[in-house]
């Protein structure tokens, strides 16, 4: 897993990309057991920490999490959840949020900007701030609220999943720093693995019939997946969708959209050409003879 | 020599200027943001980032434009009767058989209908630019705005690109003088009786000009007739 980092995809990107299949790289992927994690926050402070991300004053809303959403210089959030189960007991939901590394990244279906957002052949989604305009499309594009926006850099922001450790064959920040091993690290396919098999072990000994794993198809799979109490509600874990898929507004804009108005305008400019060859300017009568009228 | 007759006053052209050079810039950069085909666009404009800080304000700038313009023109864009009957003989017009047209008021249809779409494009852009300017501030749960805007922006921006195209095209290949109009305010008595002659017969009186005019006297729209 170690050495550089290819590049299969590329946002706003005319022409081919220079990584596409030249390298033999396996798909990696985080997982994360909702049902160990404990709440003590130190994948947070350790994102912080390899990142060297500046702090900031955050909000208290009286609850357990640090602030209310990811942010720029945030990355990773524990989301807490008070919640009642079926039967009236109450149980906390704890969620490391961060970004998900779609395998379909809607920020990069949605970027302008050519090379700002790339996607590594081993699946991670990275920023490169030295592109990025600041247009913040990645915002509209992402079903999982993830890129943040840095008003002074006019950069955006979010998770890497840590790519600089990952290239040097490390695991991410947060996974090293986890003390209950609800998180792990290694190649997507490990990881489904293991959730499966952490998900039927929940069903068939701890009497949660509907634990499950968290990989929605709607966005190709993602790099990030969950082993949830039940995964028919994944949004009671603090906003996690159901069914998460790129807007198809972002679709039809940078689909069908982009290639007709191409057309139309092409199209224009031909028309308009033809027309004069074929019609040419209109007259106006000398002024001389309209002055002899 | 012919009479020569004030088609547009200072104020008019300075207005119509102005509204075409932001617009230019924000049709520039737009389609720089629109096509990776297009990204050059932006480099040759100062670099993406920079285009994109300018985008938004001269987007304000340009709609601030169209709204002087409505205040100006609002009283002879309105369709009529007159335009009507025009509009159904459209198509000889397109092909240059303007012999035996009905005769139009100081604007035609065709010039009406691109007013009023730059007019109603430029008021979506704004709104929907507004919502793209601000993205992180439209709440979660109403992202389904951020959403649409997305798809308005870029329909409205391309129906401005064509209506643009046919605007500049007619403005200076096909209708010879018109450049020269909203430059130099000016045209001949002649150009005037041809394309415009219900605008021609009001501020002449309706009679034929052989001779210079008073442009003070001739001039149209709020100050004339």
């Amino acid at each position: 897993m170690s050495g550089a980092l290819r590049i299969q995809k590329i946002s706003g990107h005319a022409g081919p990309v220079p990584g596409a299949g030249t390298q033999r790289q396996e798909r990696v992927a985080k997982l994360v057991d909702t049902t160990t994690c404990i709440g003590c926050k130190a994948c947070e402070v350790a994102c912080l920490e390899w990142n060297d991300l500046p702090f900031r004053e955050t909000r208290f809303d009286n609850t357990y999490q640090t602030m209310p959403e990811t942010a720029w210089n945030y990355w990773n959030l524990i989301q807490f959840r008070e919640h009642t189960r079926a039967d009236g007991s109450f149980e906390w939901l704890m969620r490391k949020d961060q970004c998900m590394h779609c395998a379909d990244p809607g920020c990069l279906a949605a970027c302008p900007a050519d090379g700002a957002i790339v996607q590594y052949q081993n699946g991670i989604v990275d920023f490169q701030q030295e592109y990025c305009i600041g247009c913040q499309y990645c915002v509209t594009g992402c079903p999982f609220n993830i890129p943040k926006y840095n008003p002074q850099a006019q950069k955006m922001f979010k998770c890497t999943l840590c790519s600089d450790r990952v290239a040097q064959g490390l695991e991410p920040a947060c996974i090293k720093s986890c003390p209950t091993g609800c998180l792990h690290f290694g190649t997507k396919e490990d990881m489904k693995t293991m959730a499966e098999a952490r998900a039927r072990q929940l069903r068939e000994h701890s009497g949660l019939a509907n634990a499950g794993v968290y990989d929605p198809a709607g966005v190709g799979g993602t790099g990030v997946i969950y082993v949830l109490h039940d995964v028919t509600h994944p949004e009671a874990y603090g906003g996690l969708p159901r069914d998460p898929r790129v807007p198809w507004t972002v679709r039809l804009w940078k689909g069908p959209l982009k290639w007709l108005g191409s057309l139309a305008m092409a199209g224009g400019l031909i028309g308009i050409a033809v027309h004069y060859l074929r019609f040419g300017p209109k007259q106006v009568p000398e002024p001389e003879e309209e002055a002899k009228r | 020599m012919s009479g020569r007759i004030l088609r547009y006053s200072l104020a008019e052209r300075v207005m119509h200027w102005a509204a075409a050079v932001v617009y230019l810039y924000v049709a520039a950069t737009g389609l720089a943001f629109y096509s990776p085909h297009l990204y050059w666009i932006a480099a040759v404009l100062g670099g993406a980032p920079t285009s994109r800080f300018w985008h938004p304000w001269m987007g304000v700038a340009f709609c601030a434009a169209m709204a002087w313009m409505l205040r100006q023109w609002a009283g002879d864009m309105g369709i009529t009767d007159a335009d009507r009957k025009w509009a159904a003989a459209a198509a000889r017009y397109i092909r240059n058989e303007d012999e035996g047209l009905p005769p139009v008021g100081r604007f035609n249809y065709g010039q009406k209908y691109f007013f009023w779409t730059m007019l109603w494009a430029a008021a979506v852009l704004l709104a929907s630019g507004a919502v793209l300017w601000f993205p992180e501030r439209i709440p979660w749960g109403l992202r389904g705005l951020r959403e649409a805007a997305i798809l308005l922006h870029v329909a409205a921006a391309l129906v401005t690109v064509g209506a643009f195209l046919i605007h500049v095209y007619m403005g200076t290949a096909v209708v010879r003088g018109g450049f020269t109009s909203i430059v130099r305010g000016e045209v001949t008595a002649a150009w005037a009786e041809m394309h415009h002659r219900l605008w021609y017969d009001r501020v002449t009186g309706g009679e034929s000009i052989a001779g210079p005019l008073d442009a003070a006297d001739r001039t149209s729209g709020r100050t004339g007739a």
